[in-house]
């Protein structure tokens, strides 16, 4: 089989386009769900078809893709999906977040800020924040047509009566605009106040759901919250033992059958290029 | 001039040869081997064998073969045959913390003691047609490196250390066995992880996927899920110790979910579980999160009415050998049954047009 | 809503509710047909009438959860029948309320007490969890229940402290038009004269207009201040309670009224 057989970035041109379509008008209405006529692709459902459609409809021959998950360039899923793309697309690839000007992720938003022209392609499971509170698709497009969010603080007081707090810790909700309640993938939600008022185009694609997603540079984005219970962003109370950074969010590792752990940055490349700076952590080879 | 049909025995008969003819297939063509079917297609042999409930690659490979390559039918031979077979004894418990195992992967923690192991997976494959296979390429020999020899340990050992996940109480109860009593509701846990065992993985997977989309929803994450070789062990008597009488292949998975807890009680996650015969890791994910989703009552969560919380309608439902004999009845003869309706629809509809004569004419 | 609120202002006076030759069909079957009455400010009407009768179908009409296949509804003079569902929706959670007969019906069995009499709040906006909590706790004492159990769901309760529950809930965002569906229907006769009690007074208290519908007589002496008796879909007495009742004019209700030991 030879790789010419493919169009680049694997999808035909009409594929693309009725992609393109979409996004655009994605971009025109900021935190709406357009359906989209989404393909069957050479991965598996729920491992990332959405976001490599709109990769693929939005990459050119002189882009820099770089593929995250977890925030790491180096796990399987990422790995898979950078392969698929250098071998359909022969498009260049990195590591470094400043360097790309595609990022597809699962699951975060790089540490470093994104910049101006930059866009930002997330894999997304579940599109429809009111799902867990209410299954029928038919009902809840009726919610977010006529702006019935009531629902969804009821589940944040529910949360706040029971815990004390809101217990979602990751795919927390957000309003787009003051507009449409969005799920913003699930992405820790120390990464949500990432969302809000972006430089880059932040772009979301659910292929088993036939969705996609908006938010425009600048978007103004506010998770859920109540005046006295504010929304924070929370993280493991450490410090990566690697970069010593105390303000990325972290991975915890188990490194024996003890239980014993350590703490890393998700984002493997902030992390690295802080030790190439010379930032050190607690086990870091030379602190050891 | 009518003859009534008859010929039933001549007619089955013929039926017979005719379906060994289409099961070989184009005579110039080699024939299959039970050593190829069960080499070169073992996840469909694996299928066969957790759904049919006996361990035997060899009769599930033939099951295949026989079965045109039918596997609910192949389930169905595996099964029949079972029925024939004198059970000898029952194993003591398998332990899958010591599984030799080929593949290991957690979902939870990035790395974890025993490592990441990706096994034979063809998770991060590209979906792309290989034509090289058409040409009847031969494959390139895998990279080896010697086993690490490290221990294994559950991802749900190491989080109950810390008191992150239910504890999992000891039972050295033995469990009701479905294959010799009746289905009797409710069931115990024991009993719907056994009868989930050997459920159908299309109806399991419905299932589950249901619940991930909100019908039941669990916050499932892959814990762990592992796939090996354990060691089968047997009391005898007349040693009075545990002897290993062979090695199987399993995979297990272990969901990790979302906790439950309250003001007063504090949060916790709790475990789903899946153990299946052979390779078969979609089957065991799919049931790990039935099983869990089956457990609402016991973990104080609310019945939304979602079809995988409700014991019954699974259990009733997932067996596909009682599925498939069911459903393909209604093509056996039932013109008794319809000649009584036929006459009946026919009397119902003569007096209701009967009744709107007068009306029309009025 | 803009326009409905500048015609609020214009006619203080007028009916809040205004129904005109309401009709609705089950295929050839009577629902209702050509029901007609205004409902004023502050008062409560009540429809009595046996299974069957078009009660029920001429409160799921006035509540919008079923299109009436001919008539008209107007509420503060704007015609509901004409509004957008969007429009229609916002009356349903801000002026309207409805109280179901079955308090399952009325309420989320999964979320708490508190949750409850919350959603309508944050459903037209609170934002503040302490005021939203003091709130629903004031009015799950107006109803008689106790403090403590806010944070309990109402499967815990007895079906009397339900219906209260879902009586806080709908009552919470101080509704001005409340449609009541045999509120007191599956309830001991202790526990309803109990409820009828508390919704006697509350009505009162928060100058509510109320639609109520039932089959007992007993609930409109204390409740209505006005009577529709109907039968096969038709409205076939009308007038104030005391009225009606005491002095019934049509053959079928003087057979309900003597059905009924006098108390």
């Amino acid at each position: 089989m030879t790789d010419q057989a493919y169009n680049f970035a694997y999808l035909d041109e009409q594929t693309k386009r009725m992609l393109r379509r979409a996004l655009l008008k994605a971009l025109a209405v900021p935190g709406y769900q357009v359906p989209f006529a989404s393909r069957e692709m050479p991965m598996p459902y729920g491992w990332g078809t959405g976001g490599v459609q709109v990769t693929a409809a939005c990459l050119t021959p002189v882009d820099r893709l770089k593929v995250i998950d977890q925030g790491a360039d180096d796990t399987t899923n990422a790995v898979s999906i950078r392969r698929f793309f250098q071998r359909t697309s022969g498009v260049a690839v990195t590591e470094a977040t400043a360097e790309a000007t595609i990022i597809q992720t699962r699951h975060r938003i790089p540490e470093q800020p994104l910049s101006e022209g930059q866009i930002l392609v997330y894999q997304v499971p579940i599109p429809e924040p009111l799902r867990f509170l209410e299954p029928r698709e038919t009902e809840t497009r009726k919610m977010h047509e006529l702006e019935e969010y009531g629902l969804m603080h009821v589940k944040l007081y529910e949360d706040i009566a029971r815990h004390g707090e809101v217990s979602t810790a990751y795919a927390y909700p957000v309003k787009v605009e003051g507009r449409y309640v969005m799920d913003p993938s699930p992405i820790p939600k120390f990464d949500n106040p990432k969302l809000n008022d972006s430089p880059a185009i932040q772009l979301f694609g659910a292929g088993r759901e036939c969705r996609i997603y908006a938010l425009p540079p600048f978007t103004k984005v506010v998770s859920l919250d109540f005046d006295d219970h504010p929304f924070q962003a929370s993280k493991a109370e450490h410090n990566c033992d690697l970069c010593g950074c105390g303000t990325s969010y972290l991975d915890e590792v188990i490194t024996d059958d003890q239980g014993s752990r350590m703490f890393v940055c998700s984002d493997t490349d902030f992390c690295a290029t802080r030790q190439a700076e010379g930032h050190r952590g607690r086990l870091s080879p030379e602190a050891a | 001039m009518y003859v009534a049909v008859k010929g039933g025995e001549r007619a089955i008969d013929a039926a017979h040869a005719w379906l060994a003819e289409e099961r070989r297939g184009d005579l110039a063509i080699a024939e299959l081997s039970i050593a190829q079917i069960r080499e070169q297609l073992a996840l469909a042999v694996n299928r066969v064998m957790a759904e049919g409930s006996l361990y035997d690659p060899d009769l599930a490979a033939l099951a295949i073969k026989q079965a045109r390559g039918d596997l609910i039918e192949a389930v169905f031979l595996i099964r029949a045959y079972r029925t024939t077979l004198p059970r000898f004894t029952a194993s003591t418990p398998v332990d899958t913390a010591s599984m030799t195992v080929d593949r290991r992967v957690s979902a939870t923690f990035k790395d974890l003691p025993g490592g990441q192991i990706l096994g034979p997976t063809f998770d991060y494959t590209h979906r792309l047609l290989d034509f090289a296979l058409m040409a009847e390429g031969e494959a390139p020999a895998a990279p080896r490196s010697p086993a690490i020899g490290e221990a294994v340990p559950h991802v749900t050992e190491l989080l109950d250390q810390d008191g992150l996940i239910e504890a999992e109480p000891f039972s050295d109860l033995t469990p009701r066995d479905l294959t010799r009593e009746p289905l009797e509701l409710p069931a115990d846990r024991a009993l719907r992880l056994q009868a989930l065992a050997r459920a159908d993985e299309g109806f399991t997977l419905a299932l589950a996927y249901s619940t991930q989309r909100g019908y039941g929803r669990t916050h499932a994450f892959v814990g762990e899920l592992r796939i090996g070789r354990v060691a089968v062990e047997v009391e005898l008597p007349e040693l009075g110790f545990a002897v290993e009488i062979g090695e199987i292949e399993l995979t297990e998975c272990e969901s990790v979910n979302q906790f439950k807890g309250s003001k007063i009680e504090p949060p916790q996650f709790t475990r789903g579980y899946g153990l299946v015969l052979g390779q078969s890791e979609r089957k065991s994910i799919s049931m790990s999160l039935v099983d869990r989703a089956l457990r609402w009552k016991e973990l104080g969560e609310d019945n939304i009415g979602a079809p995988a919380q409700d014991e019954e309608f699974v259990l009733s439902h997932c067996d596909n050998i009682q599925a498939t004999g069911f459903l393909e009845h209604i093509k056996l003869p039932h013109y008794v049954d319809f000649q009584a309706e036929l006459e009946l629809v026919r009397r119902l509809r003569a007096e209701a047009i009967a009744a709107q004569k007068p009306e029309d004419a009025a | 809503m803009v326009m409905m609120e500048r015609q609020l202002s214009a006619q203080a006076a007028a009916p809040l509710l205004s129904v005109q030759g309401l009709s609705r069909y089950y295929g050839a079957r009577i629902g209702c047909k050509d029901v007609s009455f205004d409902l004023y400010p502050g008062e409560v009407m009540g429809i009595v009438g046996e299974s069957g009768s078009g009660k029920s179908t001429l409160l799921s009409c006035l509540a919008g959860h079923q299109r009436p296949d001919a008539g008209g509804l107007s509420y503060n003079g704007v015609d509901v029948l004409a509004l957008s569902e969007a429009e229609r929706r916002r009356l349903l959670r801000s002026d309207w309320a409805y109280v179901h007969q079955n308090p399952r019906d009325g309420l989320r069995m999964g979320v708490s007490a508190g949750g409850n009499v919350g959603e309508r709040l944050m459903a037209v906006g609170a934002r503040h969890y302490g005021q939203i909590r003091d709130t629903a706790t004031d009015w799950l004492g107006r109803v008689e229940i106790a403090a403590e159990r806010i944070d309990d769901r109402p499967s815990a309760f007895s079906g009397g402290m339900q219906q209260r529950l879902q009586i806080a809930r709908n009552l919470v965002t101080a509704p001005k038009l409340v449609f009541m569906d045999e509120p007191t229907g599956g309830l001991d006769v202790s526990v309803q004269a109990r409820l009828l009690d508390l919704l006697r007074g509350l009505v009162r208290d928060l100058g509510l207009s109320v639609v109520i519908v039932t089959h007992d007589l007993a609930v409109v002496r204390l409740l209505a201040d006005r009577l529709m008796v109907m039968k096969s879909g038709h409205v076939v007495e009308a007038g104030l309670t005391d009225q009606v009742l005491d002095d019934p004019q049509h053959a079928y209700t003087q057979l309900l009224v003597s059905s009924v030991l006098q108390v």
